[in-house]
């Protein structure tokens, strides 16, 4: 029986710096190195976040560095405390069982934090130790997801020596060994070989059709397309837009966005843009660039490049993309998700 | 509390201790050993020290050896799975309450001491060759007194592995942890301190003391030693203190 997980206006203001990809760099000594009046460091990472993954389903968190996405997996795993809300996973309150919710959940991290004194073998076999799985089990479970990850041929090896890709991996067959109902992976493709993307999306999905409810969080668009059935768009550690893939693709406006850059873009030539034929709306983003939504793209580009060329306004260059998350993410937060 | 894990994990230190084994065993015991030999041998049959010094000296060796390496056998792997790589997670992540994966650590650096006692006994007694008169005529009090310096050893280690940044370790062993040795009591009675007056009460503060002192209380009582109930009591009082503040340490670490 599939579970599904429940969070519940989840707020977490950090106090310190947050476990960002960026965080644990540039230690160093401070001794009596006086920091001046005491700083006061606050970040809000998650600003009221609720949201609901059915029991067996892919759920994509989608968003920007920093838009909260890592910190709403840390707290659904029990890693951190939130300041404000509640989660569920199944049944189970996060926070008030968090034994009975890290029995049920396997968690594939953004870095792998694999334990650097086993070998990849022994790497699996004592995790599978730590959930009580019978030794003989462990070994079965252990050499078949060695195969099926690839990783055979260095299975008895300590990980010194092991590739990114081998890593991740072998991060994302470690939270396979328990065999948890629900499966969270941080940004599981980053730092990945197209190859080696494609195999992951492949278990990914294999894994799910098993049962396991997934969760998983990118900025990789095709990713949440391919893989997800609902994605959730979140910024600033808010919910900015939730549904499938194609509800979302289908609620921009117009669906093309066709990107100018002029060599200025004034008003009157916005205005003749505005009144162009399929165009439903521009915005302009300064320094004479300007995004048009519309239900056409390339033939747009005629009657664009006749306009400005009225108007004797150089184009320096002309984006056309077809409908697509990242333009949805572009619509609402009125940054690139790479920004 | 979850036996199973519990146990497992305990496994992993100890099959990641017996890969380490002789570079682990040459860490905790080298230096001590080249002290014993130095003070122990040369010294003594040069005759620039008597030769009662010998059983003087192995008590003290016993106490340093212990707490030295329970002390890094938890620190060191803490500082280092705590940082950058975060190694924990994969135990915090494990279904048990997260105090009794620091409680395992310190049930790890404790067995680690208790190891390091078990050998330095012999090495040491072999170092120094004849002359050396110990009595095991107490075992309940020795056996009591290796698991409460065992249990300091490891819960130190514990605080300063969750306290301390992997740049400023070296610095906390040469700054705070080498003094601790030397105003430790470890290599003259604490008795012999009484022609400074000052600095006697001030190493009172110092585990160490207790340590040594204890040891030398079971094993040569015939020297003069600090009463056995301060000593037990001091170890009791250190004990707690150092394993709830770690403890407390390694929450604030472990949930963000």
């Amino acid at each position: 029986m599939a579970i599904g997980i429940r969070a519940e206006d989840l707020r977490k203001t950090y106090t310190s710096p947050p476990p960002t990809a960026a965080a644990g760099r540039g230690f160093g000594v401070r001794l009596g190195a006086r920091r001046g009046p005491k700083q006061k460091f606050e970040v809000k990472a998650l600003d009221g976040l609720s949201l609901e993954v059915s029991p067996g389903e892919i759920f994509g968190l989608l968003g920007p560095n920093g838009a909260g996405k890592s910190t709403t997996v840390g707290v659904l795993t029990t890693r951190i405390r939130p300041t404000g809300g509640r989660a569920w996973i199944g049944p189970h309150d996060v926070w008030q069982e968090s034994v009975a919710v890290k029995r049920l959940i396997g968690v594939v991290p953004q870095r792998p934090n694999l334990d650097f004194a086993l070998t990849a073998r022994e790497v699996l076999t004592f995790h599978g130790a730590y959930f009580g799985v019978p030794a003989p089990e462990r070994a079965r479970r252990a050499q078949d997801l060695l195969e099926r990850f690839q990783l055979s041929d260095r299975a008895d090896q300590l990980l010194l020596g092991f590739s990114g890709g081998m890593l991740q991996r072998l991060s994302i067959a470690r939270a396979l060994m328990h065999q948890p109902q629900v499966l969270f992976l941080d940004e599981p493709s980053a730092g990945l070989d197209p190859q080696t993307r494609l195999l992951l999306w492949e278990l990914i999905r294999r894994d799910n059709e098993r049962g396991t409810t997934i969760l998983l969080t990118t900025h990789n668009m095709e990713e949440a397309d391919a893989l997800c059935s609902r994605v959730a768009i979140v910024d600033h550690g808010r919910l900015i837009a939730l549904g499938t893939p194609q509800e979302l693709k289908s609620s921009i406006p117009g669906g093309y966005l066709v990107r100018l850059q002029l060599a200025a873009a004034p008003a009157e030539l916005v205005a003749v843009f505005q009144k162009l034929p399929g165009v439903t709306e521009v915005r302009t983003a300064g320094n004479g660039a300007l995004d048009l939504y519309a239900d056409r793209g390339g033939a747009l580009v005629p009657e664009i490049a006749r306009l400005s060329d009225e108007a004797g306004v150089e184009i320096r260059d002309v984006r056309i993309s077809e409908p697509s998350l990242e333009n949805l993410f572009l619509h609402h937060t009125g940054r690139s998700l790479r920004d | 509390m979850n036996p199973k894990t519990f146990f497992a994990m305990l496994h992993r230190d100890a099959h990641v201790a017996r890969r380490n084994f002789v570079p682990l065993l040459l860490q905790t015991l080298f230096q001590p050993m080249l002290l014993v030999f130095v003070f122990g041998r040369v010294m003594t049959s040069s005759g620039l020290i008597r030769p009662e010094y010998k059983s003087m000296l192995l008590p003290g060796i016993i106490a340093l050896a212990m707490l030295l390496s329970g002390v890094w056998s938890v620190a060191m792997p803490l500082v280092s799975e705590f940082q950058f790589t975060k190694e924990i997670e994969d135990r915090l992540l494990a279904p048990m309450e997260i105090e009794w994966v620091a409680i395992e650590k310190v049930v790890s650096g404790m067995l680690q001491a208790i190891a390091a006692g078990a050998v330095v006994i012999p090495t040491a007694w072999l170092v120094m060759g004849k002359g050396v008169d110990l009595s095991f005529g107490t075992p309940l009090q020795f056996l009591l007194l290796t698991i409460l310096v065992a249990c300091l050893a490891a819960s130190v280690g514990l605080v300063l592995g969750t306290s301390v940044g992997q740049t400023q370790i070296g610095l906390m062993f040469s700054l705070v942890i080498a003094p601790m040795i030397f105003f430790g009591c470890a290599y003259y009675p604490w008795s012999s301190l009484a022609t400074f007056p000052i600095l006697q009460k001030v190493v009172l503060v110092n585990p160490i003391v207790y340590a040594s002192e204890g040891f030398r209380s079971t094993l040569v009582p015939r020297f003069p030693h600090l009463p056995k109930e301060w000593i037990f009591l001091a170890l009791v009082v250190f004990d707690v203190l150092f394993l709830s503040f770690g403890l407390r340490q390694f929450r604030r670490k472990a949930v963000l």
